[in-house]
């Protein structure tokens, strides 16, 4: 902020490094979390390995397929948005974070047909269905409720964020040269996919 | 500080999409494990799958492989505060 003049051209305070190096420390608190209750987890797994079996059973292995590959696809995208505001083709750049935003609709609407399909067989913490399984079915829908409800709280945050980001590309605030707050944007973005990457295993494919 | 001209070590488009396309033939192949009896080891395979498929993620779509030095380091502190909260907490469970 100090009258420092040098010429005309006024001297930029950023620090692109640091801003992801920033970004990178938050995704690690966040991986903590998420590691915690992926530890709460393996311990529930281990002391009731057949229920959480028979209570996976009960989970569609289609909807949860469909919504990984929803997921890497859109990491890909936002990848080449970034990419391309690299290279300065924003008209790409813009398309690609579109095609990001309609993947992560269409995933928060998957869930929202697995949810409700749970919910009207009375599958949800603290229904009388519920509460008559065995303990282990009940931990597994608790830890499947709580961990796939943390991811897409996740996915919506993202797509807040990844929606400010398409209105800043758009209005030429984030351009070729000063591009740090998408990558950001980005790194949230694959968090989320990385988090999906083990609980896709975890909850839908267990035999 | 050497200068931070970083623009010469983004991969292009192509790059990307290769590594999509493995991340689905990786996902395929978890599904189609898990269709299969493996006994102990489905576990440790469908594990062990989505931590190629998570090394892929970091080292390309997020940059890690071409970032500076101290972001790996950060990266692997953080893998092993996390690898050390598991095995000392897995001690737990199986000596109870």
């Amino acid at each position: 902020m100090s009258s420092h003049q040098e010429g005309t051209v006024a001297h930029v305070h950023r620090d692109d490094v640091g801003a992801k190096m920033g970004m990178w420390l938050f995704l690690f608190t966040e991986v903590l979390l998420f590691g915690g209750m992926f530890l709460v987890y393996a311990f529930y797994r281990f002391q009731h390995q057949d229920q959480f079996r028979i209570a996976a059973m009960e989970l569609n292995t289609g909807i949860g397929t469909l919504n990984t590959v929803i997921l890497l696809t859109s990491s890909l995208t936002v990848a080449l948005a970034i990419a391309a505001i690299q290279k300065g083709n924003r008209f790409l750049s813009v398309l690609m974070l579109n095609i990001t935003l309609v993947f992560a609709v269409m995933f928060m609407v998957n869930k929202y047909f697995e949810w409700s399909a749970k919910i009207s067989h009375g599958l949800f913490p603290g229904s009388k269905e519920m509460l008559d399984l065995p303990n282990g079915q009940i931990l597994f829908y608790g830890l499947y409720y709580v961990m796939t409800g943390l991811h897409a709280l996740h996915v919506i945050i993202g797509v807040l964020v990844l929606s400010f980001m398409l209105i800043q590309l758009m209005k030429k605030k984030i351009t070729q040269d000063n591009h740090v707050k998408l990558e950001n944007a980005g790194l949230y973005w694959h968090l989320v996919d990385l988090i999906w990457i083990f609980l896709f295993p975890l909850f839908y494919l267990i035999q | 500080m050497e200068n931070h001209t970083t623009k010469s070590h983004h991969p292009g488009y192509s790059t990307y999409f290769f590594v999509w396309l493995a991340l689905l033939a990786f996902t395929s192949i978890t599904v189609t494990v898990a269709g299969i009896s493996l006994g102990k080891y489905t576990m440790l395979v469908a594990l062990g799958i989505a931590a190629i498929k998570s090394a892929l993620v970091i080292n390309i779509f997020m940059h890690i492989k071409f970032e500076e030095k101290i972001f790996k380091v950060f990266l692997a502190l953080s893998f092993f505060t996390l690898l050390i909260i598991f095995i000392l907490t897995s001690f737990d469970i199986i000596y109870r």
